[in-house]
């Protein structure tokens, strides 16, 4: 149900940018939130805040692949099969986990807990094979790692992201992308091995940019 | 001594705690930020222009004369709209770069706005970042507190507002004019140019769209000068960039070195192809550049360099594959992202792309004859340069380049009745040196 409440932090969503209608996609990440999809009493709440139709709502809310209209499992574990991950062992992921849940794409298991979908490229491809928890990375995983991690997410065992926090569950995730601060930015690393292998060869070897000219 | 690699933008990134300001301050962040507002906005466009900055969103095209198109008449309010939504794939560069260091994004955004005018500026990043999110949002918050922005910036009188925008999953939406559509809460879907952005963009406005990888290059021009960037890369290609390595590589991972070093140079750095195998075909910069191969190991990696190899630089996105790897298999899953991705909005590219997984599902299968090879080829024809954006440009470049190299692979798939390659092999978890 959307409460008066959440009604307000619509409005407030709305209220953040110069034309309301620029808060309708973290507008739909509440309405998520709120109600674990896009149903239709959300659609008709952010027409209502917008001033725009329905139907209108609507035609956005099915454009984007992030926004679910089947109830969604209190973890969302996308499984990246863009080329590289899929070449590099995100296919194989991706069989066992639908076999070892039982589900098929874009399904949820029966407790309630885990939807399977495979996602597209991440931007951690020098992760591969990357899966993601909620939209936290897991990097570098493999079919056992994978299946480990998905039944510590059932079992409701605390699990970190490899670049990240500690995993929260869908709807908590779908608030932050909503606009809504969960305090967690300043948990998990800067970056992960790969991201800094650059700069650690540059370090091992001293080099270093020119010096600067200005100032 | 060369340095080969010539870390700016990812030089604070082993810091403690480097995403904090208190961390990015202690390196000499927001120091540009002064420098830049004593200046006037005129030459900071005119000192970019000097530089030599090309946008590292895969166009290369100049950000000075970009800017410098924002109409000074105009009595709407401007706009800057930082291009976060990372989303090409092998593409892996700014989601780390904002991970670690906001405020590097921040600080640039700030520059840069001043420069053009702007009083308000948006960072759209792809929704499905969330901590990326949560790190930006939170030095958005730092950076008010601090007074880098708001009201009164560092007591000139400036004013500023950030607003960080999730999106929602639409690789369409990183087309910067499908991006504006999305920004203003409507299906992500490119507009007819002219107009242009930097005329009526979002609103109807003057908007300037940049990647992030642009905009955090910013301050460090501004701190060191045109010159010093200059004094880095070619002479049509300047600076340092981010270069991304994945796939069979020993250390995959972001390498940043001046525009121009070779995938040979960067390869060698990177421990070599995985052990026990060797080149087969990459991408210079993610799957919408067409591929080469082993014979062009040598080419200089800047926007000519790569132009004349029959490629594009693109975003950078070096994406290894070595000889385990079934071309077909790669060319038909890049193909069905675009048809999945592809925004319906015209014909050749929503029709085109569904007939091109058609035709290549059958390939990979063994299916067919040698006559589909050449029907792919009209199809890709028939898309190239016919469509409304570059998304279906990008998406018949790996069926193009792949038939180019490896068409005796197709055949192969053919003869055979089937894909002649086992894919555990190309897996991390096969063992090491395990042949197809
Ligand atoms: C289908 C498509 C997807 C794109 N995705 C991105 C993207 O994710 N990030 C980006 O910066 N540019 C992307 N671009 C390029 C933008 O349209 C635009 O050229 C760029 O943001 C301009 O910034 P720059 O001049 O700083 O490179 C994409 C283009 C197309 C056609
Ligand atoms: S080329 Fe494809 S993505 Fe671009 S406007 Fe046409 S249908 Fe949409
Ligand atoms: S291909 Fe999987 S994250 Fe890029």
């Amino acid at each position: 149900m959307i409460t008066d409440e959440t009604k307000a932090e619509l409005r407030e969503i709305a209220a953040r940018y110069p034309q309301p209608r620029s808060g309708l996609l973290p507008m739909l990440h509440l309405v998520q939130s709120a109600e674990g999809r896009v149903t239709a009493e959300g659609i008709e709440a952010c027409a209502e805040i917008l001033g725009i139709t329905a139907a209108e709502v609507s035609g956005v809310a099915t454009f984007y692949t992030m926004y679910k209209r089947r109830p969604m499992g209190d973890y969302h574990v996308g499984v990246c099969t863009n080329t590289l991950c899929a070449v590099m062992g995100g296919d194989v992921i991706f069989e066992r986990l639908k076999e070892h849940l039982g589900v098929g794409n874009d399904e949820t298991t029966e407790d309630g807990k885990i939807t399977l979908e495979h996602v597209e490229c991440n931007a951690a491809c020098d992760y591969a094979p990357v899966v993601m928890v909620n939209w936290e990375f897991m990097d570098n995983q493999t079919p056992e790692s994978a299946t480990r991690l998905v039944d510590d997410l059932r079992a409701g065992s605390e699990v970190r992201s490899t670049r990240g926090p500690r995993i929260c569950t869908w709807r908590e995730a779908e608030r932050v992308l909503a606009g809504f601060d969960d305090g967690l930015a300043d948990e998990g690393p800067a970056a992960g091995p790969a991201t800094l292998v650059g700069l650690e060869i540059a370090r091992e070897n001293g080099w270093k940019a020119p010096e600067g000219g200005q100032q | 001594m060369t340095n080969v690699l010539t870390p700016v933008l990812s030089d604070n990134w082993d810091a403690d705690r480097p995403w904090t300001r208190e961390s990015y301050e202690r390196s000499g962040g927001y120091q540009a930020l002064d420098t830049a507002l004593r200046m006037q906005p005129d030459e900071i466009v005119a000192l970019v222009k000097e530089s030599g900055l090309r946008g590292r969103g895969g166009a290369g095209f100049a950000t000075g004369m970009k800017w410098g198109f924002i109409p000074k008449d105009n009595p709407n309010p401007k706009y800057l709209v930082v291009n976060a939504d990372e989303s090409e794939p092998g593409t892996c560069k700014d989601i780390p770069l904002m991970m670690a260091s906001p405020h590097t994004l921040v600080e640039g955004v700030v520059i840069s706005s001043y420069a053009i005018g702007a009083h308000t500026a948006f960072i759209y990043v792809r929704g499905e970042v969330l901590h990326v999110i949560r790190r930006l949002r939170a030095a958005v918050q730092e950076a008010y507190a601090a007074g880098h922005l708001g009201k009164n910036i560092h007591g000139t009188g400036y004013d500023l507002d950030v607003i960080v925008h999730a999106g929602a999953g639409a690789y369409i939406c990183g087309e910067e004019t499908a991006l504006l559509d999305s920004l203003e809460g409507r299906r992500g879907q490119p507009r007819l140019r002219p107009p242009f952005p930097a005329v009526a963009g979002l609103y109807a406005s003057p908007t300037v769209i940049n990647n992030v990888e642009s905009i955090a290059t910013v301050p460090s021009i501004v701190r060191n000068g045109a010159e010093w960037f200059g004094s880095m890369g070619t002479e049509k290609s300047k600076g340092m960039t981010l270069y991304s390595l994945s796939g069979h590589v020993t250390r995959p991972g972001q390498y940043e070195a001046p525009l121009g070093i070779t995938l040979r140079e960067l390869l060698d750095l990177a421990g070599g192809v995985r052990n026990g195998h060797k080149l087969k075909f990459w991408t210079p910069g993610g799957s919408s550049t067409p591929l080469l191969t082993d014979e062009h190991l040598d080419v200089p990696l800047d926007y000519e360099g790569v132009g004349a190899a029959g490629s594009m630089l693109g975003t950078k996105a070096l994406q290894i594959f070595d000889e385990t790897t079934c071309v077909v298999r790669a060319v038909l899953r890049w193909t069905e992202f675009y048809k999945h991705e592809s925004c319906g909005k015209c014909t050749p590219c929503r029709e085109g792309t569904w007939w091109l997984v058609q035709v290549l599902a059958r390939l990979e299968k063994g299916q067919g004859s040698e006559e589909d090879l050449d029907q792919l080829l009209d199809q890709c024809d028939n898309i190239l340069g016919r469509s409304f954006c570059a998304l279906a440009d990008g998406a018949v470049s790996p069926i193009d380049s792949s038939l180019k190299f490896f068409r005796d692979e197709y055949v192969e798939h053919l003869r055979q009745g089937g894909c002649p390659f086992d894919p555990m092999a190309s897996t991390l978890f096969s063992p090491v040196g395990a042949t197809a």
